[in-house]
């Protein structure tokens, strides 16, 4: 599998976390699998949940997220993945991002170091959830691009 | 009709693809024990070692998420819908200790045995035991704050100990600084700690330097440490222990106290704010009072460094959450704990995004010490103003404490007005007498002689060393305080 995300979708990414920065963003990435291509079609940010230590940690609740899938479902995408920010760390998971981790979801994470994100990594879990293994990243600029009713 | 579970994505791929399967079952636990039968590869994903529902793994049956229902025993019926909803959490690594590539020290059998309360904690157990063997932690001073803190840590098993203090006890030190006892007085407190912590826990390395911290020595002084608690009583090394550990990357947890209140965090400008985001300049000279000036609680600095010595412990292990971006306020006669959620200034001088002191600068100076006006000639000590006032009884000595520390001890003839009462009570004074100020220690009475002086009077001293020093020279039957 790979991830599509469009250039537009990374420099929101990066937006985001510097915007955040010190503290973690977060948000869910809402697209659709064509073959063995994970599509982004739409970045849903989120807030961080976490006010108690934002700095090193992010929540997505279970009722945001829901809220989320639903709104995705009824323009027919699902969810296929999550990005969130590691400020002033590197974009690779830590041992408390692994032990949280769901299956098959890329885990997009952007270094903000000193308040500039870097370049975003995408990662998967591992099915024994020992390890997650980084997933490729394919920029791509989409000429249709699904646009929001709202 | 049986039951609808709803799949979210990544789980889809273990039950062939499906977003929803149709089960049999009369509660949820029935439920998921079916439905991770029949999908091996679900088992891990939903439930921990211990057989429980993963933290992040939430059940809903229909609107009504399990946990406030009867968790796995919620009941269900034909037509209800069962979704399984994730909660996404994660985070960067917060441990600062010993990088985990260095292999942490063994444990002998003696330490296994004082360490057993702690080893049997799963949140610490063998591998933090070892981490914190492995930690150097520094404290600056050893006094009321570095007290609580140098015992519990010692206690605790941190390996390594530095202690950086120039100071000799004093019995006005005992009253609160536990680490020092009786005997010790006179001796330096870098000794009495040595001893007290060897004598606690002699697996400690203790680590001593006697010294003041200064803008020369901090950089290398601190430079080997993991984490520094701040057990100061002074802005400038406050900002110089700050700023130090700012340029060097390491923790610094903060602790202050005055009278009845205390505040503590962990500044570490890597992952939050530090002192200077909160408290970008320090306040004037003389307006903040010194515990020597304004007394303290002596139980405070124990519930605070206690607070220091535990978020050490928490940054060493990486459990919990710190203290960092948060400030604890105490207030000892409310009992009553306060928190301030503090945000890094992006632009901060020192950790900022384009810091503006990249080393260390004289902080005494940054504090306004060094520019105090100097007072040359206006002073007179004990020993001449006792020859004086016995050759002119006219001489008038004010006493510009307050009156509680009247009662304690005040020199008899003299006239109290206490020096935030001086600018109002200027008209009681008699211009043409020579007038001498008095405190405790010398510092308050050159404040009201600034007082005076602008006032018109001309004639007007101070007595150095205050009501202490004359009780050393003159007489000796007035109680020290």
């Amino acid at each position: 599998m790979t991830l599509v995300l469009d250039p537009r979708q990374v420099a929101a990414i990066r937006r985001h976390g510097e915007a955040d920065y010190p503290a973690e963003a977060c948000g869910l990435i809402g697209g659709a699998v064509e073959a063995d291509r994970k599509v982004a079609l739409q970045l849903v940010p989120l807030a961080n949940q976490r006010t108690d230590s934002a700095r090193n940690r992010y929540l997505i609740d279970p009722m945001s997220f829901r809220r989320a899938q639903e709104r995705l479902d009824r323009d027919g995408l699902e969810v296929i993945g999550v990005y969130h920010s590691h400020p002033d760390h590197a974009p690779a998971p830590s041992a408390f991002d692994r032990e949280h981790a769901w299956p098959w979801l890329s885990y997009v994470i952007v270094g903000v170091g000193a308040g500039h994100a870097g370049d975003p990594k995408s990662w998967v879990l591992a099915d024994d959830r020992g390890t997650f293994a980084e997933e490729s990243i394919t920029i791509e600029e989409r000429k249709a691009v699904w646009q929001s009713p709202y | 009709m049986a039951v609808t579970v709803l799949i979210p994505t990544p789980l889809r791929s273990y039950v062939g693809g499906r977003d929803a399967l149709e089960l049999d079952g009369g509660n949820v636990g029935e439920l998921l024990e079916q439905l991770a039968g029949e999908h091996a590869g679900l088992k891990r994903h939903l439930f921990a070692e211990d057989g429980r529902l993963r933290s992040f793994v939430n059940v809903y049956v229909n609107d009504r998420d399990i946990r406030q229902l009867a968790q796995r025993d919620t009941p269900v019926k034909p037509g209800d819908t069962v979704s399984i909803i994730p909660s996404i959490a994660g985070g960067t690594a917060v441990a600062v200790g010993a990088p985990l590539a260095a292999p942490l020290p063994k444990l002998s059998h003696e330490e296994i045995l004082r360490y057993s309360r702690h080893l049997i904690l799963p949140d610490v157990g063998v591998e933090g035991q070892k981490k914190l063997k492995a930690a150097r932690v520094l404290l600056v001073g050893a006094g009321g704050l570095g007290s609580p803190a140098a015992l519990y840590l010692a206690a605790a098993g941190v390996g390594t100990l530095g202690i950086v203090d120039f100071d000799v006890v004093d019995k006005t030190n005992l009253q609160r600084q536990v680490l020092h006892g009786t005997s010790s007085v006179g001796r330096p407190k870098l000794e009495s700690a040595s001893e007290r912590i060897h004598d606690l826990n002699p697996n400690v390395r203790v680590e001593t330097f006697e010294t003041r911290l200064t803008s020369q020595n901090a950089l290398d002084i601190i430079r080997d440490f993991d984490i520094v608690a701040d057990g100061t009583d002074n802005f400038p090394t406050r900002y110089l222990v700050n700023d130090a550990c700012v340029l060097l990357g390491k923790p610094n947890v903060y602790g202050s106290i005055f009278r009845f209140e205390g505040q503590a965090s962990v500044f570490y400008a890597k992952q939050g704010p530090c002192y200077r985001c909160l408290y970008a300049e320090p306040p004037p000279p003389g307006l903040v009072p010194s515990c020597a000036e304004g007394g303290v609680l002596g139980v405070l600095p124990g519930i605070i460094g206690s607070i220091q010595a535990m978020e050490t412990i928490k940054l060493i292990l990486g459990v919990g959450e710190p203290l960092i971006g948060r400030l604890v306020l105490f207030d000892a006669l409310k009992l009553q704990f306060r928190e301030l959620k503090l945000s890094k200034d992006p632009d901060c001088p020192v950790c900022g995004t384009h810091p503006t002191i990249t080393e260390l600068i004289d902080y005494e100076a940054f504090c306004g010490i060094g520019a105090e006006p100097s007072y040359d000639g206006a002073e007179i000590t004990a020993q001449d103003l006792k020859a004086e006032w016995d050759r002119s009884p006219d001489l008038l000595v004010i006493d510009v404490r307050e009156p509680h520390e009247y009662e304690i001890a005040h020199i008899d003839g003299t006239v109290l007005i206490p020096l935030a009462e001086l600018p109002t009570r200027l008209g009681e004074l008699d211009g043409h007498r020579e007038i001498v100020t008095h405190c405790h220690h010398g510092a308050r009475s050159l404040k009201a002689l600034e007082i005076l002086k602008a006032a018109g009077f001309s004639k007007v001293r101070s007595l150095r060393g205050g009501i202490d020093a004359w009780a050393v020279n003159v007489d000796a039957a007035l109680p020290r305080y």
